[in-house]
């Protein structure tokens, strides 16, 4: 089956949309983003992977977990969901932001980003679309779980015009 | 203040004088020359273009050279690209995840 993969960026308020199409029923991929035993097997950049310490889904609670290494230790910054909003099987947000392993926020880390996560049933598929609103762009590298980036190769001079209109132009 | 990179690129004078130092540094006033607007409104962009901290900047004699910081103009988008990897392996795991339990279930 082709699924649908959509990404899209509005750099102008720092937010993405992702669209993804899944073949499995509603109430299957419902749970799939919300309990802690499924996202655990598939969330997070690799070589990471993700370890729940607390889920508690409904509103006002929150998820708590952290990106475990190859080498088997827990990343420094831990990673906190809190649940803002929840239609069930339609939709929730969450309020994301870094932490220390008992979610309590780092003081050296104030911003937070704004996931809303909706999905609708289709004929033996399921379509989930997420909106991220990030304080600024640059916070993706925090998502990034850091240091396994390499910098891209120097930007040829000729294409830089291009490159600065594609920048402002693209979406 | 602290810009968003992308409020820098938004205006096609700063586009156009990033383009100018991304070939070579160059002082305020031979920037200036490439343009039909006033020093105050070229000294506005590059004070802009500063608090983005796109540009580096050489001081030789009692001149300024500006540059442009290349790696600040990609950050962006290897952030970004990053990103959209990562979600996008993920979802291939979940499709295996997905078909694991629809597997069992049968």
């Amino acid at each position: 089956m082709n699924l649908l993969f959509d990404f899209t960026v509005d750099k102008a308020t720092a937010t993405i949309y992702v669209t993804r199409e899944f073949a499995a029923d509603l109430d299957l991929v419902w749970d799939a983003f919300t309990k802690a035993e499924i996202l655990d097997q598939w969330m997070g950049p690799r070589p990471w992977r993700v370890e729940t310490k607390e889920m508690d889904f409904r509103v006002g609670g929150r998820w708590l977990y952290t990106m475990i290494s190859p080498e088997n230790v827990a990343a420094a910054r831990w990673s906190l969901a809190e649940f803002v909003e929840i239609q069930p099987k339609s939709s929730f947000t969450t309020k994301n932001s870094f932490s220390d392993e008992n979610g309590n926020p780092l003081n050296t880390d104030f911003t937070f980003s704004l996931t809303k996560n909706s999905f609708k049933a289709g004929v033996e598929k399921t379509t989930v679309q997420i909106v991220k609103k990030m304080a600024s762009l640059a916070e993706l590298e925090k998502f990034t779980a850091g240091g396994y980036y390499e910098k891209g190769t120097a930007m040829g001079m000729n294409n830089l015009d291009e490159y600065l209109r594609t920048l402002v132009t693209s979406k | 203040m602290r810009r968003d990179i992308f409020q820098a690129i938004a205006d096609p004078t700063r586009r156009a004088i990033l383009v100018l130092i991304a070939v070579q540094a160059m002082t305020p006033n031979a920037i200036a020359e490439h343009f039909d607007i006033t020093r105050q409104s070229i000294s506005k962009h590059l004070r802009i273009l500063h608090e983005c901290d796109l540009l580096a900047q050489k001081h030789e004699g009692r001149e300024i050279y500006y540059e442009l910081k290349f790696e600040k103009m990609e950050e962006i988008d290897i952030w970004v690209d990053q990103f959209r990897k990562i979600m996008e392996e993920s979802f291939l795991r979940l499709d295996e995840v997905l078909l694991t339990i629809k597997n069992k279930k049968k």
